[in-house]
């Protein structure tokens, strides 16, 4: 395992470019712990400064240092996105595996629930949560919904990998030595699956993420506790780019930008690492057949 | 194979039962809620002034069976039913009394437009650069495309649609950032009106192609790199096919498939795109509206645009489901 992502990290250039990338954006959210101010309060330093090197990325109109408030916002939208990936996978597992390896109208009964779930648009029913919620909106609600919501592409994918394993020998092996259907699927079908799941982790983390910033900036969700997109929110609010201080927006986009190609990044070239078959098509040496 | 008849048959089962389970979805989330919604509505309009009594009841009326707080449960869920069938969503409650029905029928226009075209666009756009960077490798004007492509891709709608709006709402003000046309123009069918639709209707559009694009170049670069070392792809070369007429018809046409299976699925985040889109550019469309109607407090405007975008998302999937025989012949034979 380890001597897999050194490898990768030495012979491949998306994959390091997104590690050091996302390592960046981790040790950002680590600094949080060194914050020399709480994380909501306002008015704790002269408002609207900006860069500087007592401040290296200003201060908000509401009197907050951007570099250290930013350090809590990274940190929640960060965990946000790997609850809801942790969450969403194993439904996604569960589904996927089950799906794929009992087959018949099971398999037809979810994969049609499946596909719905990837056809409708989300983020209006998202809307209509907040709008019915409102207050009662927190953080662990949004994450929750979204892992219920989020679920369906990695199922299908999942369903398509255990087909194939279902008509592997070992599956045979396992079912004439007595296993169980959750043993079977939990101990001999699951550790095929969980690389290409790990690599999908960093997809949905993308999405989820991306969901949870776009519905902060319109105010949609617990706007209190610092994100990214809530900082988006507030500086919108102040009029901060009307105002000219740009360092209050310019900086959390640029760090939520680094955080998704970061991600990005890692998901394609683990990928690759997983389906040699691209790599070596892109080296020239024919296609996969 | 399946026969056309079968397939056609599985797909539009298959549309029903998004439109019912997302329905379903809208009424449980507005019976989850643990607060009476329905008087807070009834007090948000209330305290702006005068409205009579009898207008109060038929909204109270409206807004009780639009929840679904009426009766016996099976009666409450046939009344919500009823309800989004007739699409009679009640008067809208922020632009009282024009019903809510009319509101998002002034808006569909907009967004379809829009999305239509920029969809449109992006996909056929991203999947002839995708082939040619797949067939040509070593052109270096592609792998800087690529490049692009890749920084793009996963950058949420918000952040490029605002950049873009930044860009050229304060740095270089050169193309209208707000609105759907000029407000001192006439309406109507005449060339000013359709270039300042035009005009106002390009930001939104390129922040949606811009950012949809990098999936289908990749996705299709990917594909169309496998399908380069297929036999039959060096036979052809060898035999001294025209270059040209291998990529677009021996090559495209196979990787075409996916990418339009891809389409129907990606229609829903391409929505929820738009959505953000409108709402960054005050475009006049249903995203908009949505947003407006949470602000307001609108219940009956943000049920009826959720309802709205579920049906018509899957409506569109409907269609490329339909198309789809007509490039795949596979499904059409038999």
């Amino acid at each position: 395992m380890l001597a897999t992502v050194r490898d990768l990290f030495n012979y491949n250039r998306q994959f390091r470019l997104g590690a050091i990338l996302v390592a960046a954006v981790a040790g950002m959210a680590a600094l949080s712990l060194a914050s020399p101010y709480p994380p909501l309060d306002t008015f704790v330093v002269a408002p609207d400064l900006p860069p500087s090197l007592a401040h290296p990325f200003g201060t908000t109109s509401r009197g907050q240092d951007v570099f250290w408030h930013l350090s809590f916002a990274i940190r929640n939208t960060l965990l946000f996105g790997i609850v809801v990936a942790l969450m969403s996978r194993v439904l996604a597992l569960a589904i996927g595996l089950i799906a794929g390896y009992k087959g018949g109208w099971l398999d037809r009964l979810l994969m049609a629930i499946n596909d719905t779930f990837i056809a409708i648009p989300l983020f209006p029913i998202l809307v209509l949560v907040y709008f019915v919620l409102r207050e009662a909106m927190s953080w662990a609600v949004l994450a929750g919904i979204m892992a219920l919501l989020g679920w369906a592409y990695d199922a299908r994918l999942i369903r398509a990998l255990a087909l194939s394993l279902k008509t592997r020998d070992f599956t045979h092996t396992g079912i004439f030595s007595g296993m169980s259907t959750r043993e079977l699927l939990v101990r001999e079908h699951l550790p095929y699956v969980l690389p290409i799941v790990f690599a999908t982790s960093m997809n949905n983390m993308n999405w989820s993420i991306g969901l949870e910033v776009t519905l902060s900036v319109l105010g949609f969700t617990d706007i209190n506790s610092p994100t990214v997109g809530g900082m988006i929110y507030w500086a919108n609010q102040h009029t901060a780019l009307v105002a000219g201080v740009w360092w209050w927006i310019a900086f959390p986009v640029l760090l939520l930008v680094a955080l998704f190609i970061g991600l990005f990044l890692l998901a394609i070239s683990m990928n690759e690492h997983i389906d040699p078959r691209s790599r070596l098509a892109r080296i020239g040496a024919g296609g996969g057949a | 194979m399946p026969s056309y008849a079968t397939y056609l048959a599985q797909r539009f089962g298959q549309f029903l039962l998004v439109v019912f389970i997302g329905i379903n979805l809208t009424y449980i989330i507005t019976h989850a809620t643990p607060i009476d919604p329905v008087e807070q509505s009834i007090a948000a309009v209330t305290s702006f002034g005068n409205t009579s009594p009898e207008a109060i009841a038929a909204m109270r009326q409206s807004l009780r069976e639009l929840y679904g707080l009426n009766g016996a449960p099976h009666e409450q869920y046939l009344a919500f039913w009823r309800r989004i069938v007739t699409a009679d969503f009640g008067p809208s409650l922020s632009a009282f009394p024009t019903p809510v029905s009319s509101l998002i029928a002034r808006a569909l226009p907009w967004t379809i437009g829009l999305l239509a075209t920029a969809t449109v666009l992006t996909w056929a756009l991203g999947n002839l650069l995708g082939g040619l960077a797949g067939y040509y490798q070593d052109k270096i004007s592609l792998k800087v495309l690529a490049v692009i492509a890749m920084a793009l891709h996963p950058v949420p709608y918000y952040i490029v649609a605002f950049v873009l709006l930044v860009m050229f709402g304060y740095l270089w003000p050169l193309l209208p950032i707000a609105g759907g046309y000029a407000i001192n123009i006439e309406q109507g069918f005449n060339l000013g009106f359709v270039l300042s639709v035009l005009s106002h209707a390009l930001l939104p559009a390129l922040s949606l192609i811009l950012v949809g694009l990098g999936g289908w170049f990749l996705g299709m670069r990917a594909l169309t790199a496998n399908i380069v070392g297929e036999d039959y792809v060096v036979y052809a070369e060898l035999a001294g096919v025209d270059r040209r007429r291998i990529l677009g018809s021996y090559i495209m046409r196979n990787a075409l498939l996916p990418q339009v299976t891809g389409l129907a699925l990606s229609l829903g985040a391409i929505f929820n795109g738009a959505i953000i889109t409108e709402q960054v550019f005050g475009y006049p469309g249903v995203g908009a509206l949505l947003v407006a109607g949470v602000y307001a407090g609108d219940y009956g405007l943000v049920l009826g645009v959720a309802t709205v975008s579920i049906i018509g998302v899957s409506a569109a999937v409907l269609i490329i489901d339909l198309i789809y025989p007509l490039i795949d012949p596979r499904v059409r034979t038999v």
